[in-house]
C-alpha cells in the first residue's frame, strides 16, 4: 500500500501575467480533454454520500444526545463521560498499548526475519509461504481458533506447557494477561505482511553495497547497522504506519476473542464504539469515533510528514 | 563455501521446526478437529481423529439453522464479486485521470484519497445515512460501504501503474480519433491488467473476510455473510467443536485457493510502496 505522497507529476506551469493566461487556459484544456473530469463523478458520490459525509456528520453528532429520531445538544458531554468513566477510558489507553507493542513487535520482528529470508537460508520458499498465509486468513477464524487454543485449561499452549512443567496462565481469562494475549495473535497474524514488505525493500538493495562492504571486510553487524537499516527505510515507514493504523483501529481480532472482556480489561477504542452503539447511545459512540480519528490522526499524521521528510533529506 | 551451505541448512531446519511450531499447528488443529467426531473434539486435543466424521460434520454445518451458512456464501460471493467489480472500475477511472489530468485540485483529490485510508469510518452517521437512503439492512448497501472504504486503496494502486503507460499511447489514440471514454477502456484499461489483477485478488480477500461492516451495516439474518456465521456459530457450537472448525476450515478455504493461484499478484499488491517510498 503506497502511503508515499505523491510525487509531482509534473513541474507547475511557471506563473504568467497578462494576456498568457487566456493562451494557459486553453492549452490546459486542451491537455486536459481526454483525461475528463466526470471520471471522478461515480466514485466521487459514493465516496462522498458513505464516507466524507458521514466522517464530517460526525463532528456535530459527537456534541449530541442522539436518536436518529430527535437530537440533543449536549456539548463536550460526551467527551466527558468518555474520559471520566473508567470502563470508557480503558479503552482509550487499552488503544494505544495495543497499537505500541504491535506495531513495534512487526517493526522489529518484521526485520529479523526478512533479513533471515534474503539469506541463502534452506527452505526460504516454503518459509515465507508459511509466514505470510496467516495474513489472508479469516481475522474471526483466527481469534476463535486462537481463543480455544489459549483456554487455560483445555487449550493446547497450557497443555503443552504442562508437559515440561509449567503452569500456564489464563491468557485470555486474566484481566492483565488479555489484551497482551490478543496483541500477540496479532502479532502471528500480521508479521507476514510485515516480514514481505521489508523483503521487498532488501531485495531492491543493489547488490553493490553488500559486496563493498564485504571486500572492506565489514562484520554482519556493521552491514545491518549501515546498510541494511538505512536501505530499507521506505520499507520500514510503510511498515511502522500501515501497522500503527491497523493497530490503533483494531476490533475483529478482540471481539471474536474475548469482546472486550474479561470485564472491560480488553476494551479498545473501536470496541467501545460498537458497544455503545449497541446499546443505543448512538451520541457517545460518535464522541468515540471522533476520538478515535483525532488518535489516529495525531499518531500518523506527524509520523507520516516526519518520516517522510526525514528520508528525502537522505 | 561449503561450510555455509552447511550452516544454511541447519539454519534452515531449525527454522522449519519453528515454522511448524508456530505457524502450522493451528492450521493443522483447525484441520484434525474438522475431521473428528463430537465426541472426540470435545477433548480439544491435538490428535489424529481415530474416526474420520468430516463428511457428516460438513453436512451437519450446511444444514444448521436452515442452510444459513449456504446463503451465507452466496451472499459473501455476491458482495464480494459485485463491490469488487464496482471498485476496479472507478478506481481505475479516477486513479487514471488522476496521474494524467493537470489541474489545481489534485492536491484536494490526493488528500482525500489518503484520508480514506487512514481515517476510521464514523459508524453510526454511516447508518444514519444508510437509514435515509433506505440502504441499511441490504446487502446492495453493503456492496456501496464496501466499495466506498476500499477504494483509496485501489486508487493508489492504479494512480501509481498509470504513470508507467506511455503517454504516445495516448497520442497515438487520440489522433486515431478516440474520445476520452474509447481511450481508457480500449486503450489504457488492457494495458492496466496486470494491476487491475493485484487489485481484484487483494479486494477479494479483503470483502470476504470482513466482519466489522457486515457486522454494522448488515446485521440481521436474511443479509448474514459468511464472517457472521462464524461468528454467531461461537455460541450455537459451544459444544460441537468439530462442527466450529468446520466451518472455520470452509472459511479458510477461498482465501487458500486464491493464495495458491495468485501468490505473485497478492504479494505485488500489499508491498507496493515498500520500494519507492
Amino acid at each position: 500500500m503506497s502511503l508515499a505522497p505523491s510525487q509531482p507529476i509534473r513541474p507547475p506551469i511557471p506563473p504568467s501575467t497578462g494576456p498568457a493566461i487566456r493562451t494557459r487556459r486553453k492549452l490546459g484544456n486542451r491537455v486536459n480533454k481526454p483525461y475528463p473530469g466526470w471520471f471522478y463523478a461515480p466514485a466521487a458520490v459514493i465516496y462522498g454520500v458513505l464516507f466524507i459525509a458521514p466522517t464530517l456528520a460526525s463532528f456535530y453528532f459527537a456534541f449530541t444526545r442522539w436518536s436518529f429520531a430527535e437530537t440533543e445538544f449536549v456539548g463536550f458531554d460526551n467527551f466527558v463521560t468518555f474520559f471520566t468513566e473508567p470502563r470508557l477510558f480503558k479503552g482509550f489507553t487499552n488503544t494505544f498499548i495495543y497499537a505500541v507493542l504491535t506495531s513495534g513487535a512487526k517493526v522489529v520482528l518484521g526485520l529479523l526475519l526478512a533479513i533471515v529470508l534474503t539469506s541463502g537460508i534452506f527452505a526460504r520458499g516454503y518459509l515465507r509461504a508459511v509466514i505470510f498465509f496467516p495474513v489472508l486468513v479469516s481475522t474471526v477464524g483466527v481469534g476463535i481458533t486462537f481463543k480455544i487454543l489459549l483456554d487455560p485449561f483445555d487449550g493446547l499452549v497450557n497443555k503443552a506447557l504442562a508437559v515440561i512443567g509449567i503452569q500456564g496462565p489464563g491468557w485470555l481469562t486474566d484481566p492483565s494477561l488479555a489484551l497482551l494475549s490478543i496483541a500477540a495473535v496479532d502479532v502471528w497474524k500480521g508479521i507476514g505482511l510485515a516480514t514481505l514488505i521489508y523483503i521487498a525493500g532488501i531485495v531492491a538493495i543493489p547488490n553493490e553495497y553488500f559486496e563493498a562492504a564485504k571486500v572492506d571486510g565489514a562484520s554482519a553487524w556493521a552491514v545491518f547497522r549501515h546498510i541494511t537499516v538505512p536501505m530499507v527505510r521506505p520499507a520500514m515507514i510503510t511498515v511502522i504506519i500501515l501497522s500503527l493504523i491497523g493497530g490503533l483501529r483494531t476490533f475483529d481480532l478482540i471481539w471474536a476473542m474475548t469482546g472486550g472482556g474479561p470485564g472491560f480489561a480488553s476494551d479498545v477504542i473501536a470496541s467501545t464504539i460498537y458497544k455503545q452503539y449497541a446499546a443505543g447511545f448512538y451520541g457517545l459512540s460518535t464522541a468515540g469515533n471522533v476520538v478515535l480519528f483525532l488518535v489516529v490522526t495525531a499518531a500518523v499524521l506527524p509520523l507520516y510528514l516526519f518520516l517522510n521528510r526525514k528520508s528525502k533529506d537522505l | 563455501m561449503k561450510a555455509e551451505r552447511t550452516r544454511n541448512l541447519i539454519w534452515g531446519i531449525v527454522a522449519i521446526i519453528g515454522s511448524v511450531v508456530i505457524f502450522l499447528i493451528p492450521f493443522a488443529f483447525i484441520l484434525t478437529t474438522a475431521f473428528k467426531t463430537q465426541q472426540e473434539s470435545s477433548l480439544l486435543e491435538f490428535s489424529w481423529p481415530t474416526e474420520f466424521a468430516f463428511l457428516d460434520n460438513l453436512v451437519t454445518v450446511l444444514q444448521t439453522r436452515d442452510y444459513v451458512v449456504v446463503r451465507a456464501f452466496i451472499n459473501s460471493t455476491v458482495v464480494t464479486v459485485v463491490s469488487v467489480t464496482i471498485m476496479v472500475v472507478l478506481a481505475a477511472m479516477v486513479g487514471w485521470v488522476l496521474q494524467r489530468r493537470q489541474s489545481r485540485w489534485n492536491g484536494l483529490i490526493n488528500f482525500a484519497v489518503l484520508a480514506g485510508l487512514i481515517v476510521p469510518p464514523a459508524v453510526v452517521p454511516t447508518i444514519f445515512v444508510m437509514q435515509e437512503l433506505g440502504i441499511f439492512r441490504t446487502l446492495h448497501g453493503l456492496i456501496l460501504i464496501e466499495v466506498a472504504f476500499g477504494l483509496s486503496f485501489c486508487i493508489l494502486l492504479f494512480r501509481a501503474f498509470a504513470a508507467s503507460v506511455p503517454r504516445e499511447l495516448d497520442e497515438a489514440a487520440l489522433i486515431d480519433g478516440a474520445g476520452p471514454l474509447r481511450l481508457f477502456f480500449q486503450v489504457a484499461f488492457p494495458l492496466l491488467r496486470s494491476v487491475i489483477v493485484t487489485v481484484i485478488v487483494v479486494q477479494s480477500v479483503a470483502v470476504f473476510n470482513d466482519f466489522a461492516n457486515p457486522l454494522y451495516f448488515a446485521p440481521g439474518d436474511e443479509n448474514v455473510t459468511v464472517q457472521l456465521t462464524l461468528y454467531n456459530f461461537q455460541s450455537q457450537f459451544q459444544t460441537s467443536w468439530n462442527l466450529l472448525f468446520t466451518d472455520i476450515l470452509l472459511i479458510t478455504i477461498p482465501p487458500l485457493i486464491m493464495y495458491i493461484f495468485f501468490n505473485r499478484q497478492i504479494v505485488a499488491g500489499m508491498t507496493s510502496g515498500a520500494v519507492k517510498g
